[in-house]
C-alpha cells in the first residue's frame, strides 16, 4: 500500500507563529518612534535608540518581518492545498524559515548600529542583501517546484499572485542592491545621482505593488473565499486585473520624484501610469468583497471576515488615494508631508495588516488541529481595536499632511512665508498625539491576539500531519 | 535625447497601453466554450470547495479603466512624456517654476517700491518695514541666528549690541549682503601643549575670569606674540577682520576653559552666506535695517556726518572707545 502524502504544515506554522511575533515586535517599534515625534527626549539620548535609526527597524520590520512571516505561511498553505501536493522540498522550505529569521535578526542588529546603505526600505547593507537574495531563490525553488509537481491541471488564482510577487522581489532586490561593497559593513550604491534615486524608487514602489499589494491578493483570494463559503466572484476580472497590475505597476516609481532633478518626462510616465493603476487595483477589492456578497449575514457572527472585508475596503481607499496622490498637482501639495504616512499606513495597517491578521486567525487553529480559535469574542476585541486605532492612526495624518502642505505654501503679501518650517511641526503635535494614541490601540490590539493564539495552540495540537486531499474529478 | 531612446520609450508604453486594451477587449466579451452550458462556476474545483464564477466586468469598473487610459493618453499629447516629446502645452517643471516665480515678485513689487526711497535709519523706524523684516528674518536668518535673534554658540547675538564687524548701518549690510567668513587660524601645533594651556589662561584672565596667575602671566607673552595681531595687543579684537573681543565678556563660543582651549587648538572658521543673489538688493536692505532695529545702536564714528565705510574703519573706531563698537 502507498505511504500517504502529508502536508508539509511544520514550515507553515513555523512562519505563522512568528508573523504574529515580529507584529508585536515591528508595531512595537512603531509605537516607540510615534512617542518620539512627540517627546523627542524619549531616545533618551543613547544614539541606537534613536529616530533616524529606529524608523527603518519599524519599516523593515513590519514589512519584511510581520509582512514578509505572513506570506511565507500564507504562500506555504496555500500552494500546497491548491496544487494538491507536498512543497516541493522540506530541506529548503526549511532553510528559508531559518534564513529569513536570520536575516530579521541582522537587521534588527544592525539597523540600531547605524549600519545602513541609506536606501528607504532596502537599508540593510551588503552581506545582508546577499543573504536575501539567495533566500529568496530558494523561496523561488520550492514555490515554483511545488507549482511543477500540482496534481491539477488549472494553477488557482492565488498562486499567480504569489508567483508574480516572488519573481518581481527577486528582480528588485538584487537590481536596487547593486553595491560596491567596502567593507563588511559598508558599500555604496551602484548607481549615481538622479539614476540611484530612480532604480531606488522603481524598487521602492514596486515593493509596495508586488510585495505588499500582489502577495497579500494572493492571501485574499484563498482565504476569503474560504472563509465566506462562496465562489470567487469573476474569473475573468481575476484574469484582467492580475495582468493590468503586473504589467502598469512597473512603471509607477516615479511618481516619488515629482518635482526633482529627474526628467519631466519621467515623471509624467510614473504619473500617467499611476493613475491607470486604479481599475487594475480595484479588480481585487471587487472580486473580493462580491465573493462575500450573498454570505453578507456571516458577518454579524466571523470576526475573521470583518477582518477581511474591512482590509478590502482600505485597499480600495488606499489604491484610489495613491493615484491621486501621483497627480503632479495633488503631490505638490501632499509630498514630504505626514499625508504620505497616513497614505501608507491605511495601506500598510489597514490593508495589508488586517488581511494578515484574519488570515492568521483562519489558518492557525487549522494548523493545531481545530476548527476555531480560542475565543472569537477577543477576535471581535482584535478587530474594533484594530479599526479603531488605524482610522484614528490614518485620520490625524491626513489632517496634519494636508495642514502642513497648506502652512508650508501659504504666502504673505511681501513674498515671504507665512509660517516657518517649526511652526509647522509645533502644529502638527496635537495630531501626533492623536497618532500615538492610534498606534497604541493597534499595537494593544495584537496583544490580545498573541493570548489568543497562545490559547489556541496551547489546546491543539501538531502531531498529526494532515493527508493531501485527492484533487476533485473534473 | 537621441531619436532612438524616445522611440524607445514611446514604444513601450504604447505597447503597454495598447495591452492594457486588448485585455479588457477581449475578456469582456464572453468566449464561446470557455464555460460549460448552464454551469454556474468555471468548472474547476480546489482544495475540495474553491471555485469560482466568472462574472462579467462591471461596467462601471470597465468605464473607469478605459477613462484612466483617455485621460493617459490625452496627458501625454499635452505634456512632455514620451521620450523628447514636449507636449503642445509646451510645459516643464522648470518653466512652472519660473512662472510662478515672476509672478510672486510682481506681487510682491509694490510692497518694496515704497522701501527703496528710504534710508535704513527710516526703515528701522517704519512699522510696515519692519513687519516685512520680521517675516524675512523668520524665513531666512532664523535657522542660524534664532527666531529670538539671540543666536547660539557660533552664531552671533544679534541683540546684545557686541559687534564682530561692527554695527554701522553699511557694514551691517555688507555682512548680509555679502557674507563674512571669520577665521581663527589653529595655533595647537606652534603653540605646544604648554604653550595652549598659558595662553588659556591668559584669556581666561582678559575678561575676568580667575585662572593660575603664573600660567596667564607666561601666557600673556605668547599671546603678545601669536594672537595680538588680530585680537590687539589689549586683547580688545579688530573688526577689520572680524577677530572678537576677549575683554568683554561677551562669547561666541562658550568662555569655559575647555572651549577655549579647542579654539586656540583647532581654530575657527565662521562662515555667514551672502545673501545678495539669493534675495535681492532690496531684501538685504530691510533685513538690515531690522537688525538695526533690534539692537542697540553704537555711536556714530566721529567726524562723519553719514555712515562711512564702517567695515574698514570700525577697527580703528572700537579701539578708540571700547565700548559697545568692539568685536
Amino acid at each position: 500500500m502507498e505511504r500517504t502524502e502529508t502536508y508539509n504544515d511544520k514550515v507553515v506554522r513555523q512562519f505563522a507563529i512568528m508573523t504574529v511575533v515580529w507584529g508585536v515586535v515591528g508595531m512595537l517599534v512603531g509605537v516607540i518612534i510615534a512617542a518620539q515625534l512627540l517627546w523627542p527626549a524619549l531616545n533618551l539620548d543613547i544614539p541606537w535608540l534613536t529616530y533616524s535609526r529606529l524608523r527603518p527597524l519599524h519599516t523593515n520590520a513590519v514589512i519584511f518581518a510581520f509582512g514578509g512571516s505572513a506570506l511565507f505561511a500564507a504562500s506555504y498553505y496555500v500552494v500546497q492545498r491548491t496544487c494538491h501536493t507536498r512543497l516541493f522540498s522540506d530541506g529548503l522550505a526549511a532553510f528559508t524559515f531559518w534564513g529569513w529569521q536570520l536575516i530579521i535578526v541582522l537587521a534588527a542588529v544592525t539597523l540600531p548600529l547605524g549600519i545602513t546603505t541609506s536606501k528607504e526600505y532596502a537599508e540593510l547593507e551588503w552581506p545582508i542583501d546577499v543573504l536575501i537574495a539567495v533566500v529568496w531563490v530558494v523561496y523561488a525553488v520550492v514555490f515554483f517546484g511545488t507549482i511543477a509537481k500540482r496534481r491539477v491541471k488549472h494553477i488557482y488564482v492565488a498562486n499567480w499572485f504569489f508567483a508574480a510577487y516572488i519573481i518581481t522581489i527577486a528582480v528588485l532586490h538584487i537590481g536596487n542592491s547593486a553595491a560596491v561593497p567596502v567593507t563588511l559593513t559598508k558599500s555604496y550604491s551602484a548607481y549615481a545621482g538622479t539614476v540611484d534615486a530612480m532604480v531606488q524608487w522603481w524598487y521602492g514602489h514596486n515593493a509596495v505593488g508586488f510585495f505588499l499589494t500582489a502577495g497579500f491578493l494572493g492571501m485574499m483570494y484563498y482565504f476569503v473565499p474560504k472563509q465566506a463559503g462562496r465562489p470567487v466572484y469573476s474569473y475573468r476580472l481575476s484574469v484582467v486585473h492580475f495582468w493590468a497590475l503586473v504589467a502598469i505597476y512597473m512603471w509607477a516609481g516615479p511618481h516619488h520624484l515629482h518635482y526633482t532633478t529627474l526628467p519631466d518626462w519621467a515623471q509624467t510616465l510614473g504619473m500617467v501610469f499611476s493613475v491607470m493603476l486604479i481599475a487594475p487595483s480595484w479588480g481585487g477589492m471587487i472580486n473580493g468583497i462580491m465573493t462575500l456578497s450573498g454570505a453578507w449575514h456571516k458577518l454579524r457572527t466571523d470576526p475573521i471576515l470583518k477582518f477581511m472585508i474591512v482590509s478590502l475596503s482600505f485597499y480600495g481607499m488606499s489604491t484610489f488615494e495613491g493615484p491621486m496622490m501621483s497627480i503632479k498637482t495633488v503631490n505638490a501639495l501632499s509630498h514630504y508631508t505626514d499625508w504620505t504616512i497616513g497614505h501608507v499606513h491605511s495601506g500598510a495597517l489597514g490593508w495589508v495588516a488586517m488581511i494578515s491578521v484574519g488570515c492568521m486567525y483562519a489558518l492557525i487553529p487549522r494548523l493545531y488541529g481545530r476548527t476555531e480559535m480560542y475565543s472569537s469574542k477577543l477576535i471581535d476585541v482584535h478587530f474594533w481595536t484594530t479599526t479603531i486605532g488605524i482610522v484614528l492612526y490614518v485620520a490625524s495624518m491626513w489632517i496634519a499632511g494636508v495642514m502642513q502642505g497648506l502652512m508650508w505654501r501659504a504666502t504673505n503679501a511681501d513674498g515671504t512665508l507665512t509660517y516657518t518650517f517649526i511652526e509647522s511641526i509645533a502644529a502638527t503635535y496635537p495630531y501626533y498625539a492623536v497618532r500615538l494614541l492610534g498606534g497604541v490601540l493597534v499595537l494593544s490590539g495584537m496583544f490580545v491576539m498573541v493570548y489568543n493564539v497562545w490559547k489556541t495552540v496551547a489546546a491543539g495540537s501538531s502531531d498529526r500531519d494532515v493527508p493531501v486531499m485527492a484533487p476533485a474529478a473534473a | 535625447m537621441t531619436t532612438g531612446w524616445t522611440l524607445f520609450i514611446a514604444i513601450l508604453t504604447a505597447v503597454n497601453v495598447v495591452g492594457a486594451i486588448w485585455l479588457l477587449w477581449v475578456t469582456s466579451k464572453r468566449s464561446p466554450g470557455e464555460m460549460q452550458p448552464g454551469a454556474e462556476t468555471t468548472g474547476h474545483t480546489w482544495d475540495g470547495d474553491l471555485k469560482e464564477y466568472n462574472n462579467p466586468l462591471p461596467r462601471w469598473w470597465l468605464w473607469l479603466f478605459y477613462g484612466t487610459v483617455v485621460f493617459s493618453l490625452a496627458y501625454l499629447v499635452l505634456y512632455p512624456g514620451l521620450g523628447s516629446w514636449q507636449g503642445t502645452l509646451g510645459w516643464s517643471q522648470e518653466s512652472q517654476w519660473q512662472q510662478q516665480v515672476e509672478a510672486a515678485e510682481k506681487a510682491a513689487a509694490p510692497v518694496y517700491a515704497r522701501f527703496e526711497q528710504m534710508s535704513l535709519e527710516e526703515l528701522s523706524q517704519d512699522p510696515d518695514a519692519m513687519r516685512v523684516a520680521r517675516n524675512l528674518y523668520a524665513n531666512n536668518c532664523a535657522a542660524c541666528h534664532g527666531s529670538d535673534a539671540r543666536g547660539a554658540v557660533g552664531f552671533p547675538n544679534l541683540t546684545d549690541g557686541d559687534w564682530l564687524y561692527g554695527g554701522q548701518p553699511d557694514t551691517i549690510l555688507t555682512t548680509i549682503g555679502y557674507g563674512r567668513n571669520g577665521v581663527m587660524p589653529p595655533w595647537g601645533d606652534a603653540l605646544g601643549e604648554q604653550g595652549v594651556e598659558e595662553v588659556v589662561a591668559y584669556v581666561l584672565t582678559l575678561s575676568g575670569q580667575s585662572a593660575p596667575s603664573e600660567l596667564a602671566a607666561a601666557g600673556q607673552a605668547k599671546f603678545q606674540m601669536f594672537c595680538s595681531s588680530c585680537h590687539g595687543l589689549d586683547g580688545k579684537g579688530m573688526q577689520a577682520v572680524g577677530a572678537p573681543n576677549l575683554t568683554d565678556g561677551s562669547w561666541l563660543y562658550e568662555n569655559t576653559a575647555e572651549s577655549i582651549r579647542y579654539t586656540v587648538v583647532n581654530g575657527r572658521n565662521n562662515m555667514m552666506p551672502a545673501q545678495l543673489e539669493l534675495l535681492g538688493e532690496q531684501k538685504v536692505r530691510v533685513l538690515a535695517a531690522y537688525v538695526m532695529s533690534i539692537s542697540p545702536r553704537p555711536p556714530a564714528p566721529e567726524a562723519a556726518a553719514e555712515p562711512v565705510e564702517a567695515d574698514v574703519t570700525a577697527g580703528e573706531a572700537g579701539a578708540r572707545d571700547g565700548t559697545d563698537a568692539d568685536s
